[in-house]
C-alpha cells in the first residue's frame, strides 16, 4: 500500500485517469453529454503522447461498441464511454459484446433517456441494458468511479469470467463534480491490470476461430446457458480481484456495502451517488434513536441475491430507491429487492419509491420520509411510492 | 499551509456562462483541499450558451463529505454579474448572517434595495479590475479574491499557488500575471455593509 495525495477531480477526470493508466489498444468513442469530458481528457492524453493507445473517433456509439467488439476480438483491450441515448444506440452491440465474452470496460455516466429530451442523472439508460449479459457496477462518488474502472478491468479479463463490464456514475452529479480523489501510481494500475491475454484472437493465425457465426436452434441455447454460467462465475471472481486491490490501495469493495446494519431494523436499499445522502440521512435518524441503515450496492448485475438475503432477512421493514421506472410493472431494484425476500423466514415490510428523474434533486427531507414511513408501517409492498413529485 | 475549519461551509455561485464561475468554484476547491479540507464543487447546467445564466457550488467542511444533494442554505452567495439581481433569485435560502458578495461598481444600498436582502452585503468592481488587469472583462478571479478575504476559509497564498499551478504554460505569462493581480486586488478592494 501506498501514501497517494488527495487530487480534486470531478468523476470523469477519475475515469479518464483510470483509462490512461489501463493504456488500452483501442478506445473509440462518440461525445454525449454528460459522457463528454471522459472522452475530453482521454483524448488529450492520447495527443499530449501520456499513452499510446489508438483512438478512433467514430461516426455514431453503434459504431464505437462496433469497433470496440473487432478490436476486442482480435484480442487488444478495448474500451468505450457513453451515456443515454449513445447506449441506447449501443444497444445491438452491447448483447453482441456479452455474447462474444468480450472482456470490455465500458464507463457509462448515467442520464435520462429520451423524451422528452434531458441531460441530466437517472438510470433508465442503464437499466435497459440489464438483462444484456454485462456485469455492471454503480458508484457512490468519483473515488468508486476510478476504483471500480480498474477492478473491472480485471474482473472482467479473468478466464473464468470473460464479460464485458460497465461502470455506472450519475451523470453531473459524479462525473461533473470535483471531490477528493486519490489516484494509484501508473506502475502499480500497470501491473494489476497485467497484460490482456485473449483466450481466443482473431490475430491467432495458428489457431483459427470463428466469431458471430449463425447459431439456430441447434446451438444457440447451450451458448445462452454458457453465458449464465459466466455471470455466476463473476461471483468467485469477484472476491479475489477486489482483495488484491485492497492490498495495493487499502480500499475495501464487496458486492454490497452494508452501512450501520448491525441493529438496524428499517433498511434502505439504493444504488449511486444518493448513497451518500442516504448515510447522513442514517446518521441523523440514529441520532434521534432510530434504528435505521443503508444496503447499497455495487454490483447489480450479476445480481448479488445471496449477499442481499444476508443483509435483509430478518428486519422490520425494506424500503427500496429506485433512479428509473419501468412503465407498468415494478421498479427495477425494487423488482430485485423483493423477489430476494421470497424465501425470507419473516417476511419484512417492503415499500418501492421512484426518485429522481431526469435529475430532479433529491434531498435529505425526501430520504427521511421514505423511512419514517418504513417506521411507522407505512409501506405497501404493491404500491409505488414518489420522492420529491409535484402531484 | 494545513489548516481546518469547524463546521461545513456552502457556497452558491450565481454567473452567465462564460464568466468563469465553474473555473473559481474548482480553483477554490483545490486550494481549500491543499489546506487540509474536505471539497466538493459542482456546477449546474441547464441550457448550455454563453451569457445564460448558471449556478455553480462549494461545500468546504472538517470531514468528508458523503452528501451529493444540492447546496439549499448557503452561508456565501457570490453574484458575478449585477443584471442577475432582480431577475434571478440570487438570495434563496440564505440565512441571516449568511453573506451576499455582488460584482458590482454601485453601492452597498443599491444591492440591498435591489434584492431586499437584510444581512451581510460586500461589493467589489470585479469586471473592472479584470478589465485593468488582464484587458478582458473575465469577473471570477477577483470574485475569488473578494471571497478568500471576507470568509478567510483559505489563504490567498494557496490560491495564487494554485491558479500558477493550474495555469503555467496554458496561458500565456502575461494574463496569469494579471489574473493574480486580480485575485489580490478583489482581496484588498472589497468592501461591506449591511
Amino acid at each position: 500500500m501506498v501514501e497517494t495525495k488527495k487530487l480534486a477531480l470531478t468523476g470523469a477526470e477519475a475515469v479518464a485517469n483510470a483509462m490512461r493508466q489501463i493504456a488500452p489498444d483501442v478506445v473509440a468513442a462518440y461525445p454525449i453529454t454528460p459522457q463528454t469530458p471522459i472522452v475530453e481528457y482521454f483524448s488529450k492524453f492520447v495527443a499530449d503522447g501520456l499513452v499510446d493507445t489508438e483512438l478512433i473517433p467514430v461516426e455514431s456509439e453503434h459504431s464505437a461498441m462496433s469497433a470496440v467488439v473487432g478490436a476486442a476480438a482480435a484480442g487488444a483491450r478495448a474500451m468505450t464511454a457513453t451515456s443515454a441515448n449513445g447506449l441506447a444506440l449501443m444497444h445491438e452491440i452491447v448483447y453482441i459484446a456479452a455474447s462474444l465474452r468480450l472482456p470490455i470496460v465500458m464507463p457509462v455516466v448515467n442520464r435520462a433517456l429520451s423524451g422528452p429530451i434531458n441531460i441530466h442523472c437517472d438510470h433508465s439508460d442503464t437499466m435497459a441494458e440489464r438483462d444484456s449479459g454485462w456485469v455492471q457496477f454503480f458508484v457512490e462518488n468519483a473515488q468508486e468511479a476510478y476504483d471500480l474502472t480498474l477492478i473491472g478491468l480485471k474482473l472482467a479479463e479473468h478466464p473464468d469470467v470473460q464479460l464485458p463490464v460497465m461502470v455506472n456514475q450519475d451523470g453531473f452529479i459524479i462525473s461533473h463534480g470535483v471531490e477528493p480523489v486519490e489516484l494509484l501510481p501508473d506502475d502499480m494500475v500497470r501491473s494489476f491490470v497485467g497484460e490482456r491475454e485473449p483466450v481466443y484472437s482473431l490475430l491467432d493465425v495458428e489457431n483459427p476461430v470463428t466469431f458471430g457465426p449463425l447459431d439456430l436452434y441447434d446451438y444457440y441455447f447451450e451458448h445462452k446457458r454458457q453465458q449464465i454460467a459466466a455471470m455466476e462465475k463473476v461471483f468467485e471472481v469477484f472476491p479475489k480481484v477486489v482483495e488484491e486491490f485492497e492490498k495495493i490501495s487499502g480500499r475495501r469493495y464487496a458486492c454490497v456495502e452494508a452501512y450501520r446494519l448491525d441493529d438496524a431494523e428499517h433498511v434502505m436499499v439504493a444504488l449511486g451517488s444518493t448513497c451518500g445522502t442516504i448515510k447522513d440521512v442514517v446518521d441523523e435518524l440514529r441520532e434521534e434513536g432510530k434504528k435505521v441503515g443503508l444496503l447499497k450496492l455495487w454490483m447489480f448485475r450479476p445480481f448479488p441475491k445471496e449477499q442481499v438475503q444476508r443483509y435483509l432477512y430478518g428486519r422490520k421493514s425494506v424500503v427500496v430507491l429506485d433512479r428509473s421506472a419501468s412503465f407498468g410493472a415494478e421498479a427495477p431494484l425494487y423488482a430485485e429487492i423483493k423477489s430476494a425476500l421470497y424465501e425470507s423466514p419473516t417476511k419484512p415490510l417492503i415499500g418501492s419509491y421512484i426518485y429522481g428523474l431526469g435529475g430532479r434533486e433529491i434531498l435529505p427531507r425526501h430520504i427521511r420520509q421514505a423511512f419514517e414511513a418504513a417506521i411507522n408501517g407505512d409501506l405497501l409492498a404493491d404500491g409505488q411510492g414518489y420522492l420529491g413529485l409535484r402531484e | 499551509m494545513q489548516r481546518t475549519i469547524s463546521k461545513l461551509l456552502e457556497i452558491r455561485w450565481h454567473g452567465r456562462a462564460g464568466q468563469g464561475a465553474k473555473s473559481a468554484a474548482q480553483i477554490l476547491a483545490e486550494a481549500a483541499l491543499a489546506e487540509g479540507m474536505y471539497v466538493q464543487a459542482f456546477p449546474e447546467y441547464g441550457a448550455e450558451r454563453s451569457g445564460a445564466p448558471m449556478r455553480a457550488f462549494n461545500k468546504i467542511s472538517p470531514r468528508y463529505i458523503r452528501s451529493h444533494s444540492p447546496v439549499l442554505n448557503p452561508d456565501v452567495v457570490l453574484v458575478l454579474d449585477d443584471t442577475l439581481l432582480g431577475v434571478i433569485p440570487v438570495t434563496d435560502g440564505m440565512k441571516e448572517d449568511s453573506v451576499l458578495i455582488v460584482n458590482t461598481s454601485r453601492s452597498v444600498d443599491w444591492v440591498k434595495n435591489k434584492t431586499g436582502f437584510s444581512g451581510k452585503i460586500c461589493i467589489v468592481r470585479a469586471t473592472d479590475i479584470a478589465f485593468e488587469e488582464t484587458g478582458r472583462g473575465m469577473p471570477n478571479t477577483s470574485m475569488l479574491g473578494a471571497l478568500v478575504k471576507v470568509t478567510g476559509t483559505v489563504s490567498l497564498e494557496t490560491v495564487e499557488q494554485n491558479i500558477q499551478g493550474t495555469l503555467e504554460g496554458k496561458i500565456p505569462a502575461k494574463v496569469l500575471e494579471g489574473n493574480l493581480r486580480a485575485l489580490r486586488r478583489g482581496f484588498e478592494e472589497v468592501t461591506c455593509g449591511g
